[in-house]
């Protein structure tokens, strides 16, 4: 018995080392010591650092703004796909580079040109502002900046399943006398369902970790608009790591809560699929 | 107006575009017109002035050194890594995978936060650094560290689904008419792979130098020493010097329209597939 199938292919044994090797050193250590440092500190300790008033209004604003973030993310974003994968039009191929931008536009730069567009005397801001709308410097400006990082992640995972959707079974739909609205609501919508709940729980996942597109629209006022990410870099400058570590053990168990999930729609949904 | 069965009417088809259009617009555009336009607010004069600062030329220098540090030694890992999963068989490959794509899952603070607990001062090799006189965390390595880590799964993650579905027939016919296992990678493989490599190359390297949050935890704000272009950014924006915040950052703009570009030409040219790309 061998550990790998047997191959003329060289190769396996350098390959497989170093990349063993290399991920270990990189990630798997380095993130295991949070959870050592976390469980070092003692569980009354871990406790009380994450039941504070100031971690819970982080957790809950955080939280609370990642999952309308991503609620937006999901209709903009599969509005964007129907788009760009059922009609055509002029410049579609820019607008199709252009959902790319979250992914390559850093952090901070989206953080200061949101700022300053939202801002009381920005381009949008000017308008809001007389009608008493608030947008920078609330949790609304927090969502605004969470759906611009997390739309892509939308229209991402529901085109290529949108695309492969063929029309026979939209054809199929129609000739048993479905209408447009039945065929969308009891075909299309089933069929896409898991790529739009993989793309909702990226946007989700990656929107209680944002850290740089966030912090300079939110103000961070204590209490009020202070996102758990920025809790953890205050504690820092405080080397306070214990409990700088628990809120961030906290946030790394769930976002790998939401890991777990999305693979396990994608198990699901490739049984039902057979494929 | 005629109503086909699997298609809504043009009417509904423009409303449904428009919509589309308008929202991208909005949410996307609008924040990158904002940044050039900030940045030239007040003229060209000022926006070279604030680029050729001492201060915003170190970090230039510094946010090119680490890209060209951490991009290499992620293509060879992604190689190595798409190397052995792809070509052979062996238990625990899709653990494998999914421990690859950790990194993603992670938020960029708790990313630097890591290398604080491994490498800061009360860290778990903090004081023995300390005692050899070794500097991480505050110094480049740390940046370097935290780098490396973000834009770890990139090159991995674009290679394996290529190399997974090219299969291993190009290289058994190599070897079989007597090529070295060597000279099969590079004259059988690489050809094979090099777009989606490059591919690979251009996201982790738009990262790397993007990179704020774990870089902003591990590098301590040395002006000049230990400020890469995003963090530079942050601290002339926190100075209200916005002219010279936007200036920094439209170079930064600059480099994620190059990259789009580029990988929107290789998408179309080489029909790469763009999956959930982060």
């Amino acid at each position: 018995m061998t550990f790998k199938r047997q191959s003329i292919l060289p190769g396996f044994g350098p390959s497989f080392g170093y990349t063993v090797l290399y991920l270990s050193l990189i990630v798997l250590i380095p993130l295991s010591a949070v959870f050592l440092k976390s469980s070092t500190s003692g569980w009354s300790h871990f406790w009380q650092a994450i039941r504070s008033p100031n971690v819970v209004a982080a957790y809950r604003l955080s939280f609370g703004a990642s999952l309308a973030a991503g609620l937006i993310s999901v209709a903009l974003g599969f509005l964007i796909a129907w788009v760009l994968v059922r009609y055509s039009f002029p410049g579609k191929r820019v607008v199709s580079a252009l959902v790319d931008l979250p992914f390559a536009l850093p952090t901070a730069v989206a953080g200061i040109a949101l700022t300053s567009l939202y801002a009381p005397n920005g381009w949008i801001g000017q308008f809001l502002e007389p009608m008493g709308i608030k947008v920078a410097f609330t949790s609304l400006g927090i969502t605004i900046a969470l759906v611009f990082i997390g739309l892509p992640f939308v229209v991402r995972s529901v085109e290529p399943v949108l695309a492969d959707l063929g029309k026979d079974v939209e054809e199929a739909a129609a000739t048993l006398g479905a209408t447009r609205y039945q065929t969308f609501a009891r075909v299309i919508l089933p069929a896409i369902g898991p790529a739009l709940l993989t793309g909702f729980a990226m946007a989700f996942a990656r929107g209680v970790g944002e850290y740089g597109s966030v912090i300079f629209i939110s103000g961070n006022m204590p209490g009020k608009t202070e996102i758990a990410p920025l809790l953890i870099v205050t504690q820092l400058e405080q080397y306070a790591y214990a409990g700088a570590t628990a809120i961030a053990t906290v946030m790394m168990l769930a976002s790998f809560s939401v890991l777990l999930l999305i693979n396990w729609i994608q198990a699901v949904s490739r049984q039902r699929m057979g494929a | 107006m005629k109503l086909r069965a699997t298609s809504e009417d043009r009417v509904t088809q423009i409303v449904l575009i428009g919509l589309a259009l308008a929202f991208l617009a909005f949410f996307l555009l609008l924040p990158l017109v904002a940044v050039f336009s900030e940045a030239l607010a007040q003229g060209v004069g000022p926006f070279m002035d604030a680029v050729h600062t001492p201060d915003a030329l170190a970090a230039i220098r510094l946010t090119l050194i680490i890209a060209a540090i951490s991009v290499p030694l992620n293509v060879v890992f992604g190689i190595a890594a798409s190397w052995a999963i792809t070509k052979f068989q062996f238990p625990g490959k899709s653990l494998l995978i999914t421990l690859i794509d950790l990194p993603f899952s992670v938020s960029p603070v708790v990313s630097g936060l890591i290398f604080v607990l491994l490498f800061g001062a009360n860290g778990l090799i903090g004081p023995w650094l300390a005692a050899h006189d070794l500097k991480i965390i505050f110094a480049v390595p740390g940046i370097v560290l935290a780098t490396v880590f973000i834009t770890f799964p990139f090159v991995a993650r674009e290679l394996i689904p290529l190399m997974m579905e090219q299969g291993k027939d190009d290289e058994e016919a190599a070897l079989s008419l007597g090529a070295s296992g060597w000279q099969t990678f590079w004259h059988v493989t690489l050809p094979n792979i090099r777009w989606g490599l490059l591919y690979g190359v251009l996201l982790c390297n738009a990262r790397a130098m993007g990179e704020f949050g774990a870089v902003s935890v591990v590098s301590g704000h040395i002006r000049g020493e230990t400020n890469t272009m995003p963090l530079h950014v942050e601290i002339l924006y926190n100075e209200y010097d916005f002219v010279g915040a936007f200036a920094v950052a439209s170079l930064l703009a600059l480099l994620a329209l190059v990259t789009l570009v580029a990988k929107s030409v290789l998408e179309w040219r080489f029909d790469l597939h763009s999956g959930a790309s982060h």
